[in-house]
């Protein structure tokens, strides 16, 4: 049988770091980068005797995320323990959520080529984040570092109801851009504060049984995941085929290979023995409560994207495109307001922006410069001050060093030379220089203007103004 | 009378009448320990020098006026397994035999507040498992009424030197019987406060929902008093109670006319030695004479209450000592070869056999397939134990019950049977199952010259009507001025 | 209840406690022991009865998110075993 013989089902845990001010049970500081462990205290430290305090923003944003997502909102809730040993977790046990999430049953659409599509979402829940290892490369050992223990996490489970990867893509994207919208989380994926476990299996078609399921766990880019998935997928279809059968696993990706490796220490089936944490109180939440944060939701992508194809006449492409990231979408609206050219913004966002990030692998909130440096940029193309090829420029200087555009141009040197003195100084130098061209143009080729044009471009670097450069040289060679 | 024979009360008349100073009183106590502890063995750490430099430090700060309060230089002793920043906390364990906490539990800062002198840690069975002091990894303390009999546990140190005169009073802390039954073995008062109204924050956990530390006092005043100074909100422990401040000392009335004493038949019946119900009977007498209505009811929840007991304690016993691991603190073993030795040759070196029978006995309840069978059942149980107490308190204003079936027994007699030990936590453990307040107070000794201790358990919250009734029968028996502890 | 060698080595394991072969049959011994007392919760007029984790009385107890900064960052490693470059020093895991 083929690969078309089989249907892909995958399912996804999405941890998504929330952007609070402090951990979720104590009240040190969750800002990423720190010298190791001196974003601690007793508590994230597990020292003895410390008792957790729930952060009310948590909640607050879970809730958000919930809404958001369509859930129900439990109107009452709880913490558990999860119980296991590993060095990054001091306490010896995870405080999260087990039977009473804060959210549950909710769902968000995606766009497939079939149309558009639910995907389920099961229950979003709080829980701590746990520490870092480090590798001493010097001593042999390991070294643990816990700032990041305690960083509050929502969790956020899918149904098993993507079919692919590009369906994975997309929900993830989709998720990621309502996270960011309703600002509960920054995700930055290279932080790692927004990460899947991705839950694979396949089965023949018409087979009503799911397939034994695979998880690749700490997924952190949409490229591996896509990759890890193709990968997986041919894998568990390879081993059907020949004969065998898929074990329930947890594999870790490798980037490097391309390849999913079994991790060690699976021999016994984990028993994690959830209890609630007595040392935390129920939380149990009002209509008002909820209605009040319903209330304070911003507008979501799925309107900003409506808003853009009917005030702006944005294709639904670009439209898709701008709105997939708040920062994308914040950025668009921000420079209208500086520049008021829609369109001009638009392109700079669909192609030279787009294409540096996919290039450079950034997430739109990496995105050094800010709205009022782009709406310059564009005002100043628009004025004829700068040429969009020099404009071009701009933005790559303004990736790597942003400042006003302005600066950079007379830093650079790259002020439009519209004087029209100056230009036709220019044009007569270029047409003395190439005499074979006049020659050409006059025998009807009219190619050698273009030819003639970029010449004087290249002797005052780009600076010229090519529109006054092309209507003095036809002016010049029809005197000829 | 000796100094160290005075309550705090006492003590605090005699500074205020410039007849003791704070000096004086610290030296007495010093000089009381270094006589007394070799036959009680009653402290982990002693702190002397410290403790006069501290008390001469705040003589001069009292006298120049610069500090106030009632409580200034008054020493106190510290049951070890509550965290002192700076001074040793070991829970008298080998795992934490060095472990110095970066941080003072709330009540070490509301003593410190204060301008109290900590005298020292005081020892217990280890992490607080354990009803004899018998399973401290360092030392057995002594009851200071017969040196061959346990002082009762786990705060068996702390009941000892409060006893002995080696503290004015000390701290403790009560999981299932934890304070009540060593005050109850060592002739002294021990109050386990509701669940919530004294902040758990850096008492090294046992069970979070079961603990809470309390007083233990030569006479129910002290009690009041010190209870005042730990009790209240704490913002850092979330199941701390948020309700309005009490003077506990104001509840002593030595009136107890009218108050409905119920009496649970269940509690006098098998199991308990006959001394101890003869005690408990003339205890009886007492307040009927004094004036209260006696009622006998029925309140069958004794043994589920220690089933369910065990099974909670021990499940979240399992899940807070998991941080012992060698790694941020604590023993670690000398060899390991990997990271999966270093935890387990840490924990079963690093904890005691009573330790590690119970986080076994608990991570088998919390076990996949025993849960619901086990842990869940036991949680149902506490609300039928809830239900049952709140039905009784519908009639009563406060019960009355043994605190333990027996006095102190035989060092050694009991620690090779660990379920005979968990009995002997009958009487209590269904006060922790429930949150409720129980005091600890003499009523009596036996023919062998050993306390027996007399439980009053009020509604949550309903401190100041136990400690008035236990007030008003202290006033009457007068226990302290008949009876003292021989160190035979 | 009957506790079997393997269940009591499997439930060592999941507690990170190392049991000798010596001691497995005292454990086996007091646990069943334990465990056959505290079935007496199974024979509890509980049916329909909720379960109560612990304090009733409070609810939604929850911390401002404001950043409070643990000044004596120091002592946090003072009782490390072992450390290096302010880290907790472990044998090498491998992921």
């Amino acid at each position: 049988m083929s690969r078309d013989d089989y249907e892909v089902v995958i399912g996804l845990e999405v941890h998504a770091e929330l952007s609070t001010k402090t951990k979720i049970f104590c009240s040190c500081p969750t800002e990423f980068g720190a010298a190791p462990n001196t974003h601690t205290c007793p508590i994230c430290m597990a020292m003895p005797g410390t008792l957790p305090v729930l952060n009310e923003k948590v909640v607050e944003y879970a809730v958000k995320a919930g809404l958001a997502t369509n859930c129900n909102i439990a109107r009452e809730s709880k913490n558990d323990r999860k119980n296991y040993y590993y060095p990054d977790l001091p306490k010896s046990y995870q405080i999260s959520q087990f039977d009473k999430p804060l959210c549950e049953h909710g769902y968000v659409e995606i766009d497939t080529k079939n149309g558009k599509k639910k995907i389920r979402i099961t229950r979003i829940h709080i829980e701590e984040d746990a520490g870092k290892l480090n590798h001493d490369e010097f001593g042999g050992g390991s070294l643990v570092d816990l700032n990041r223990a305690g960083v509050p996490l929502i969790e956020t489970v899918s149904e098993p109801d993507m079919s692919s990867s590009e369906e994975v893509e997309s929900y993830l994207r989709k998720l990621k851009s309502i996270f960011e919208y309703i600002e509960v989380s920054d995700c930055k994926m290279q932080e790692g504060s927004l990460r899947a476990d991705v839950n694979v299996s396949v089965r023949k078609k018409g087979d009503t049984k799911l397939g034994t399921r695979t998880e690749m766990k700490n997924m952190n880019s949409f490229r591996s995941i896509v990759r890890a998935i193709e990968y997986e997928v041919d894998r568990q279809i390879d081993v059907i085929e020949d004969g065998g059968t898929i074990e329930q696993e947890t594999l870790r990706w490798d980037d490097v290979s391309g390849k999913t490796f079994s991790m060690r220490d699976k021999e016994d089936a984990q028993d994690y023995r959830y209890f609630p944490d007595p040392d935390l109180v129920a939380i149990k939440l009002s209509e008002e409560y909820i209605e009040n944060i319903k209330n304070s939701l911003p507008e979501l992508p799925e309107s900003r994207k409506q808003r853009y194809l009917e005030e702006y006449k944005l294709s639904e492409k670009d439209a898709n495109l701008i709105t997939s990231s708040k920062y994308l979408s914040d950025l668009f609206e921000n420079s209208i307001k500086v520049c008021n050219n829609p369109k001009a913004v638009n392109n700079w966002i669909i192609s030279d922006i787009s294409r540096i990030l996919n290039e450079t692998e950034m997430d739109p909130i990496e995105i050094p410069f800010d709205s009022e440096q782009l709406g310059k940029l564009i005002i100043l193309i628009d004025k004829g001050t700068i040429s969009s090829s020099i404009g071009k420029k701009v933005l790559t200087e303004l990736f790597e060093n942003p400042r006003d555009p302005e600066i950079i141009i007379k830093e650079k040197g790259w002020i439009q030379i519209s004087d029209e003195g100056a230009i036709k100084e220019v044009v007569l130098k270029i047409l003395e220089q190439n005499p074979q061209s006049i020659a050409d143009y006059k025998g009807g080729k009219d190619k050698a203007l273009g030819f003639l044009v970029g010449q004087a471009m290249k002797e005052t670097k780009g600076k010229a103004n090519p529109q006054m450069l092309n209507k003095m040289f036809l002016e010049e060679l029809n005197k000829i | 009378m000796e100094v160290t024979e005075l309550t705090v009360h006492e003590l605090q008349e005699k500074i205020k009448n410039k007849e003791l100073t704070i000096t004086q009183i610290t030296n007495s106590y010093i000089e009381r320990i270094k006589e007394k502890e070799k036959d009680v063995q009653a402290f982990v750490t002693v702190i002397d020098n410290d403790a006069k430099k501290q008390a001469s430090e705040l003589e001069e700060k009292a006298t120049k006026g610069e500090i106030k309060g009632e409580y200034i230089g008054i020493p106190i002793g510290i049951k070890d397994n509550i965290c002192t920043k700076g001074i040793k906390t070991t829970c008298s364990s080998k795992m934490l035999e060095n472990f110095i906490s970066p941080y003072d539990a709330t009540v070490m800062e509301k003593i410190n507040q204060e301008n109290m002198i900590n005298l020292g840690k005081l020892n217990m069975d280890e992490f607080a498992m354990g009803g004899s002091t018998e399973y401290s990894y360092f030392k057995k303390t002594r009851n200071p009424w017969n040196l061959n009999k346990v002082p009762g546990g786990s705060s068996g140190g702390s009941a000892a030197a409060v006893a002995a005169n080696m503290v004015p009073w000390a701290l403790g802390s009560d999981t299932g019987g934890s304070i009540r039954e060593p005050a109850s073995f060592c002739g002294v008062v021990g109050l386990k406060p509701t669940y919530g109204l004294v902040s758990r924050y850096g008492v090294v956990a046992f069970a979070s929902s079961l603990d809470q530390i309390g007083p233990i006092t030569k006479d129910v005043t002290d009690s009041a008093m010190l209870l005042n100074i730990i009790a209240g909100h704490d913002e850092k422990d979330t199941t701390s109670s948020n309700r309005e401040k009490v003077d506990y000392t104001k509840c002593l009335k030595n009136d107890v006319k009218g108050l409905k004493i119920g009496v649970p038949k269940e509690f006098f019946g098998e199991g308990i030695n006959q001394e101890v119900k003869e005690a408990l009977e003339n205890a009886i007498e007492t307040y009927k004479k004094l004036g209260a209505e006696i009622e006998e009811f029925s309140l069958d929840i004794a043994k589920y209450s220690l089933a369910s007991y065990y099974i909670i304690a021990c499940a979240e016993a399992s899940s807070n000592l998991g941080r012992f691991d060698g790694i941020r603190y604590g023993y670690r073993t000398p060899e390991f070869s990997n990271l999966k030795e270093l935890y387990k040759k840490s924990r079963s070196e690093g904890f005691g056999a009573e330790v590690k029978r119970r986080i076994i006995l608990g991570t088998y309840v919390l076990s996949s397939g025993y849960y619901d069978a086990y842990y869940k059942k036991a949680q149902q149980v506490r609300t039928l134990v809830i239900n049952e107490f709140n039905k009784g308190f519908e009639k009563y204003d406060i019960i009355l019950t043994p605190t333990s079936p027996t006095v102190a027994f035989d060092i050694g007699s009991k620690s090779s049977n660990p379920l005979e030990m968990y009995l002997a936590d009958i009487c209590t453990v269904s006060v922790n199952i429930a949150g409720l307040p129980g005091i600890s107070i003499p009523c009596g000794i036996d023919k062998q010259g050993m306390p027996i201790g007399m439980q009053l358990i009020g509604n949550r919250f309903c401190e100041e009507k136990i400690l008035n009734a236990a007030y008003t029968f202290e006033q009457e028996i007068k226990f302290r001025e008949k009876y003292k502890p021989e160190f035979k | 209840m009957e506790v079997s060698k393997e269940e009591i080595l499997h439930i060592a394991k999941l507690a990170d406690l190392e049991i000798e072969e010596k001691e497995i049959e005292d454990y086996i011994i007091n646990l069943e022991e334990i465990l056959n007392f505290a079935n007496i919760v199974n024979n509890a007029p509980v049916e329909e009865l909720d379960i109560t984790v612990g304090s009733k009385e409070e609810v939604n107890v929850f911390r401002k998110d404001e950043i409070k900064i643990f000044k004596d960052n120091k002592s946090l490693l003072q009782n490390a075993p072992s450390q290096d470059q302010n880290m907790f020093k472990i044998p090498k895991v491998i992921q």
